[in-house]
């Protein structure tokens, strides 16, 4: 049982007179103690919203439903009514925010900031709070911290705004931290001294952690997991070091192949996905990416394409995958999208968000013995 | 709307003048502004070889000014203290560095966007600094600027025909509106974007297009010189490739030099001949791209490589990090000495607190740096280094209110 468990997770906007958007469209993924998980993609793909329908930020408004599940220890963090969760916000779940100087109070002081969640969730006050205050922002590597305590955020620089924010994050020892882009605002060498932060509180203290990014390098160098987003949903989910070494869905070779890399040569040509992230199908008639895949077949589009399990750990969401290295399991995964299809159609308008659920004990079975990854990684 | 920003507002200076808005005829020497003049001119440049631009020690300084009535001056902000660069014709080159560091400054002030403090600019032969305005004026026909925010830099309320034609209109170019309409067609066909978007607005595109727009309107005056200030990083990562190999294929088919401004290494290092790297106002080191990333010298450049992460697990986790601490020092407040001795890693007592390096030739880089040679052979060790604290406030509001005006997407 892992620690948290996101199951179909769907958010939608409706808006009278607008397009429904489905941002996040049945996502699943689970995160175990100690864990590092990323969520990757483009803009647009849904990943803040994961991140905010998580922590319950999301406005309650009819409009926006979230579907789904995400169970956290036990607890379903999306139906949990808002005084439970606002005990599990900043206690047990906390979150790290892009943007330092939106995200911290520019009126109150630092140190009033981090005493805060002292107070709420662990009862300090007073000297102790300030002085608890003080030693998290020490251990985020803000120097003299007893001093920034009393300054306001305008008069600390973008790493140590991102470092205070770390340190509200990390003040009551939380199981889970979610970061949406923590470093996207900073310098490399600030990122640099960021990651490591990140990485040094994940491993003294267990904590999992969901990492929400769009720089392939970051998740290179930190997840133990990824989930590749592409329009809402989970297209191909692998452990770092095979996802990387053999992306099998087009999306994900894709970006693989079109971001400049350090240790290429000068005039090295990237290969970019045509088109843009617009330029998208909804799931419901197909692959949302059919129109940017060089690898699209007929079978792309008429139906969204079923999530595929492998033997080696590994899901994607595609009809005709990139080959694998050991060409094998390439022959024997078409065999087994083929099942799927008509299982698929029998869950009546289930259509856009059911199938994840409803395939994966249908792959399951082909692939017999094999378990889904899903449930190895929780193991 | 920024390139506007270039060329509209020394129109109205010159149309303040007298006789201003017969000159662009006159004085539109580097022949054929009549045809679409760049393509001619071109191969007549790319044939002479050498340096397109030469940057001599030049400076930026922003007086930091405080006071409620009368301003008095307690300072400046060393934007750019002391550059020396060329740019080889046809050639690109990359200018790095973190946020604060000068870079787009130090663009800007080579167009004379930003008015420097002293120094020289030389472009093809002709110094810039001391250049009358109405000749500075045709001269920018020949150099452009791709900004970042294409959609900031775009005039919202001009469709694509009219934001490419102002420049061409500015600078006299194309005898009447067919003629334009051709070198806009072609301009388009050439950034890959199709004929109908002339009647579009900049909202109905994606990013990726709004910044192809940017280019053509850059391109459509038939420059020598882009300087594109971090043309990519408001993209997204499947739509920068993209822009990138457009910038290469351009490069490739119309000879043009660029200078790339960027904070992102990788991209800079996949498009540039020669980086240049620059800390707190100065280049610390310049190299060919190969080389600066096979064997960086100066300590800040090694840190910076360092820092950038990889797409590759493998190469991420046999990668050696060298964190720098704290954070970039105030510009208005620098070190003394070497300008990175406070955070550098290798930094000695004996001259680094109080002795300002040069850039010196060492291999086919440049760097500065007094112990450049015992890091790179390993003599001297790594030592830990405590972080100093920074304050934003130093650096001042002034830059920004100084530079305000020349904003993409802010002149008044």
């Amino acid at each position: 049982m892992a620690l948290l468990d996101v199951e179909d997770l769907s958010v939608t906007f409706r808006q009278r007179g607008k397009r429904t958007v489905r941002a996040v469209d049945g996502v699943s993924f689970s995160v175990d103690a100690g864990e590092v998980v990323g969520l990757v993609g483009e803009s647009g793909c849904g990943k803040s919203v994961t991140s905010l329908a998580l922590m319950g930020l999301l406005p309650r408004q009819p409009g926006i439903s979230v579907g789904g599940k995400a169970d956290f220890d036990g607890t379903d963090l999306l139906r949990v009514d808002r005084r439970a969760m606002r005990d599990i916000r900043g206690r047990d779940v906390a979150m790290i925010f892009q943007d330092p100087l939106s995200s911290l109070n520019p009126v109150i002081p630092i140190g009033r900031q981090v005493t805060e969640v002292l107070t709420r969730h662990r009862g300090l006050s007073g000297d102790a709070a300030r002085k608890e205050a003080a030693d998290l922002l020490d251990r985020v590597g803000i120097p003299d911290p007893t001093r920034r305590l009393k300054e306001y955020p305008h008069q600390l620089s973008g790493g140590m705004r991102q470092r205070a924010l770390i340190a509200i994050a990390v003040a009551c020892q939380p199981r889970l931290l979610i970061a949406d882009e923590p470093t996207t605002a900073l310098d490399v060498t600030i990122q640099a001294q960021i990651l490591e932060l990140l990485k040094a509180l994940v491993r003294d203290s267990g904590t999992a952690l969901v990492m929400i990014t769009h720089d392939l390098g970051v998740v290179a160098g930190m997840c133990d997991t990824v989930n590749v987003l592409y329009a809402g949903r989970v297209v191909e989910t692998a452990r770092r070091r095979p996802l990387f070494a053999e992306p099998r869905h087009p999306y994900t070779v894709g970006l693989l192949n079109s971001i400049p890399r350090l240790d290429a040569g000068r005039g090295d040509k990237l290969s970019p996905i045509p088109g843009s992230v617009r330029d998208v199908l909804p799931w419901a008639d197909g692959c949302a990416f059919a129109p940017r895949c060089d690898r699209q077949v007929e079978a792309c589009v008429g139906e969204p394409p079923q999530l595929v399990l492998t033997h080696t750990d590994r899901t994607y969401r595609c009809v005709n995958p990139v080959p694998a290295v050991g060409s094998a399991p390439a022959v024997a995964e078409p065999a087994v999208e083929a099942g799927p299809g008509p299982a698929a159609e029998a869950g009546p308008e289930s259509g856009p968000v059911g199938p994840v659920a409803e395939v994966d004990p249908v792959a399951e079975e082909k692939q017999s013995s094999v378990p889904a990854p899903r449930e190895e990684e929780s193991a | 709307m920024t390139d506007g920003n270039v060329s509209v507002p020394s129109e109205r200076d010159e149309n303040s003048e007298p006789g201003g808005n017969s000159e662009p005829g006159g004085n539109s020497e580097p022949g054929g502004n009549g045809e679409h003049g760049g393509n001619g001119e071109r191969g007549g440049n790319s044939e002479r070889g050498g340096n397109l631009v030469e940057v001599r020690d030049l400076k930026v300084h922003f007086p930091i000014s405080r006071g409620v009535i009368f301003d008095r001056v307690v300072g400046h902000v060393k934007a750019v203290d002391g550059v020396d660069l060329s740019i080889p014709r046809g050639k690109t080159y990359g200018l790095v560095g973190e946020s604060g560091c000068g870079k787009s400054t130090l663009g800007r002030a080579l167009l004379q966007l930003t008015p420097p403090t002293s120094g020289q600019v030389t472009f093809d032969g002709v110094e810039l600094t001391t250049l009358p305005p109405n000749k500075m004026r045709s001269m920018r026909r020949r150099m452009q600027m791709i900004f970042q925010d294409p959609m900031s830099s775009l005039d919202p309320r001009q469709n694509v025909e009219s934001i490419l034609v102002e420049g061409l209109q500015a600078h006299g170019i194309g005898a009447d509106r067919n003629a334009r309409r051709e070198i806009i067609t072609k301009t388009l066909d050439a950034v890959g974007l199709p004929k109908w978007a002339l009647s579009r607005y900049p909202h109905e595109f994606s990013g990726g297009q709004r910044q192809r727009i940017g280019i053509a309107r850059a391109l459509v005056l038939g420059p020598d010189l882009i300087v594109a200030d971090e043309p990519v990083s408001a993209l997204d990562v499947s739509i920068q490739a993209q822009v990138v190999n457009l910038l290469d294929e351009l490069q490739a088919e119309l000879g043009l030099t660029y200078l790339v401004i960027a904070h992102d290494l990788a991209v800079v290092r996949h498009i540039s001949d020669t980086i240049g790297v620059m800390y707190l106002g100065a280049l610390v080191e310049e190299a060919p791209g190969d080389r600066l990333y096979r064997a960086p010298l100066h300590p800040y450049t090694r840190a910076l490589m360092s820092a950038v992460p990889v797409p590759d697990p493998e190469v991420e986790d046999r990668r050696e990090r060298i964190l720098l601490a704290g954070d970039l020092p105030s510009p208005a407040n620098p070190p003394t000495g070497c300008r990175f001795h406070t955070r550098c890693p290798w930094a000695q007592p004996t001259r680094c607190a109080d002795e300002r390096p040069v850039l010196r030739q060492i291999g086919d880089s440049r760097v500065a740096c007094h112990f450049a040679e015992p890091i790179a052979s390993g003599e001297l060790r790594p030592h830990k280094v405590t972080a100093q604290l920074t304050r934003p406030e130093d650096e001042g509001e002034t830059p920004g209110v100084v530079s305000a005006p020349s904003e993409p997407g802010s002149f008044v």
